[in-house]
């Protein structure tokens, strides 16, 4: 409040146009007439209750009806839609994606050192709801978790190889192959250098910087403006009132679709690669029967999360998580290249920092296979992700300062990020580089990692670490993404009965089998990446809104 | 014999709360016990409170506005749990210790077959505190 009452233009400021008063009580709430629940269906059937946004639960469900049913009953004529309209995206949109994705990351990281950074999250008296430990674990566990295990190992190994090879041009004139900026031909030392640098790239201060938009936006305008914690809240700013009726519903329902099927592609995707993983480890067959038991036991210890609640579910199943994720680090930096990975560390931060302008150009980029089919792909995932991460951060933060929440939600993770690219990359690379092991590079994605804890000791033990990882990083996932949809179909409320979130856990276990079966996985997951370009303009309005609302707080 | 008497109270559904607050009122009369009307929120804005301090406001009103039926003094307690769809049982718990409630009066509804998934509040609460339990059926 000190700075607040020294600064003569924040009161004026804040007044506004649009009547809102100045801060007096611990926060400012929007003015509305709209009740929270206001359009939601209440019910109790067969000992039963419900309590559903009519409009955004029943199109949502129909819309997310509709696409499992052409996908299945018309995988080779969808296929190839899908296909089509992503690769316009990213072919011709690339610069949008870096451009958009750049002014998130400047945004959230101008707020950390601007007065507007001592807002409170809740009001100004308001108390953190959980402790360091578990608020970080769950905001790592929901944000990338899985994919860290997936590429930690092959997306340096991938930057360094196609960077080693050098540029090739084709007939046309055009590259051809997919290094990172100008590559680095026959040189050891600067290859790695950029591979790092590009992979640390794509899981550093641009993710995070996405997520932290959204997160940042929604928790402000449900925990200090009083509105619903639905992505439509984020709108209130330029639409007003109408955020309410239709504008708002297709928001939401466009939400809904994304965390869905985000979700459940995901699961079928990841249960493949687990089985493969199982495969490679143990010699289970990798069948559809072996894939189908996974998603189950997925599903099902995701539904006891749920059932058990954010508290006891979702927060302890995300601690377990990290103290694992921890302990496979802390293996492989010890046991691997020790001193490589120590002095790695610090050379990729600083690949990272030299190579970030040139990485993050929108314009005259002359690697296109690179900034188009990575990073404008990823920053497309990314995004496409954001409100179903965004949203499980915002509910987890009440209470944090906007610095904290930015510092933990930005600058935190794209510190582990590269620390754990480092222990997981170099290590891969060293083996290559070094002791000539050419068995992770030409190994299959899913099993590169395990390749990888092969050539280290005690690869039983690790491997099945590595295994239980990447199963207990889904069910942190799919527990969190059923509390976020749960609590947007049913119009922002977080206390709708039981057998809601039930439902929606169910579902996506059950829409993850029947793509496995039927097929098109890999086409739905397209199309749901396409919703990142909606998405980006809900962050870019997103970033308004958040100044807009920063601006009428009280700081203190 | 009882001294204070903690009802738990879900602002949203006081229709079905009329008979339970009947009986609260006849027994803190009989007792001359102090009644603490306990209501259960998350902090996110909801259908009644935007804030965790509004929600207090209309506890407090709600609690008032009760005084008048028995003439024993009141209070109003407000509990912010993270996820009240699942926690309630547990917070409630808490609640009657933290309150040093020696009577809860609360509704509940019949049984039904569905309990043994999804279990009526009244009875678990029961079943995890030293006070005496009053389950009104609705």
């Amino acid at each position: 409040m000190a700075t607040h009452s020294n600064d003569p233009n924040a009161r004026e400021r804040s007044q506004g146009s649009e009547g809102i008063p100045a801060p007096e009580g611990p926060a400012n709430l929007i003015d509305t007439d709209y009740v929270i629940g206001q359009d939601n269906v209440t019910s109790s059937k067969f000992g039963i209750d419900f309590d559903l946004h009519g409009k955004v639960f029943t199109v949502s469900s129909l819309v997310i009806l509709f696409f499992v049913i052409i996908t299945l009953a018309l995988q080779d004529q969808v296929s190839p839609i899908f296909d089509a309209i992503f690769a316009v995206l990213t072919g011709n949109l690339s610069w949008f994606f870096l451009l958009a994705a750049n002014i998130f990351v400047v945004l959230s990281v101008a707020l950390i050192f601007t007065p507007l950074g001592k807002v409170r999250i809740g009001g100004a008296h308001a108390t953190p709801d959980f402790s360091y430990a578990g608020w970080f674990a769950m905001l790592f566990a929901a944000g990338m978790g899985i994919g860290l295990m997936f590429y930690g190992v092959s997306e340096p190994l991938t930057h360094f190889g196609t960077a080693l090879d050098g540029v090739s041009i084709g007939e046309d004139g055009v590259r051809t192959d997919w290094s990172p900026l100008g590559a680095a031909a026959g040189d050891t030392e600067g290859a790695i250098s950029l591979g790092m640098a590009a992979t640390i790239f794509h899981w550093g201060l641009h993710p995070w910087g996405i997520y932290a938009v959204v997160a940042l936006a929604l928790a402000l305008f449900s925990y200090n403006k009083g509105l619903p914690l639905t992505m439509r809240s984020i709108f209130y700013p330029i639409l007003g009132e109408r955020v309410w009726g239709w504008p708002g519903h297709v928001i939401d329902i466009l939400a809904v679709f994304a965390t869905l099927f985000g979700l459940a592609t995901s699961l079928g995707l990841g249960a493949s690669q687990a089985s493969a993983g199982l495969d490679y480890l143990f010699g289970i067959p990798n069948t559809n029967a072996t894939m189908v038991v996974l998603i189950l036991g997925i599903t099902l210890v995701a539904l006891g999360s749920v059932m058990l609640g954010v508290d006891k579910g979702v927060q302890r199943l995300s601690q377990v998580n990290m103290v694992l994720a921890f302990l496979l680090l802390a293996f492989v930096v010890v046991v691997g290249p020790t001193l490589l990975i120590a002095t790695g560390f610090f050379e990729n931060l600083v690949a990272y920092v030299v190579n970030l302008p040139a990485l993050s150009m929108p314009f005259g980029r002359e690697d296109a296979n690179f900034s188009q089919g990575w990073t404008a792909f990823y920053w497309a995932w990314w995004i496409s992700w954001s409100p179903f991460v965004g949203m499980f951060i915002a509910r987890v933060s009440r209470g944090r300062s906007v610095r904290e929440f930015l510092i933990a939600v930005l600058l935190v993770p794209s510190v582990v990020s590269v620390l754990w690219m480092t222990a997981f990359g170099s290590t891969a690379i060293d083996q290559f580089v070094t002791d000539g092991f050419e068995g992770v590079k030409n190994a299959a994605l899913e099993i590169q990692l395990f390749e990888m804890l092969g050539q280290l000791p005690l690869t039983a033990i690790t491997s099945f670490v590595g295994i239980v990882l990447v199963m207990v990083f889904f069910i942190t996932s799919s527990d969190s993404g059923s509390l976020v949809i749960d609590s947007i179909t049913a119009g922002g409320k977080v206390d709708a009965p039981k057998p809601q979130r039930v439902f929606w856990c169910l579902i996506e276990g059950a829409i993850a089998i029947a793509l496995l079966l039927g097929g098109g996985l890999t086409a739905l997951q397209t199309a749901v990446i396409t919703t990142g370009l909606p998405f980006t303009l809900v962050l870019l309005a997103a970033c308004y809104a958040i100044v807009k609302g920063l601006m009428s707080e009280p700081r203190g | 014999m009882y001294k204070k008497i903690m009802v738990p109270v879900d602002l949203a559904h006081l229709d079905q709360l009329a008979k339970t607050l009947r009986v609260v009122a006849d027994l803190a009369n009989f007792y001359q016990a102090e009644v603490c009307y306990v209501g259960v929120t998350a902090s996110t804005p909801g259908s009644l409170a935007r804030t965790p301090e509004e929600y207090q406001q209309k506890l407090d009103a709600f609690a008032k506005q009760h005084t008048t039926e028995h003439g024993q003094p009141v209070s109003a307690r407000v509990v912010i749990s993270h996820d009240p769809a699942v926690d309630l049982d547990d917070v409630l718990v808490q609640a009657i210790e933290d309150v040093g409630a020696d009577l809860v009066v609360m509704g509940t509804h019949l049984p039904r077959h569905l309990d043994a998934l999804l279990p009526a509040h009244g009875g678990k609460v029961a079943t995890h505190t030293q006070a005496s339990i009053f389950l009104v059926r609705a």
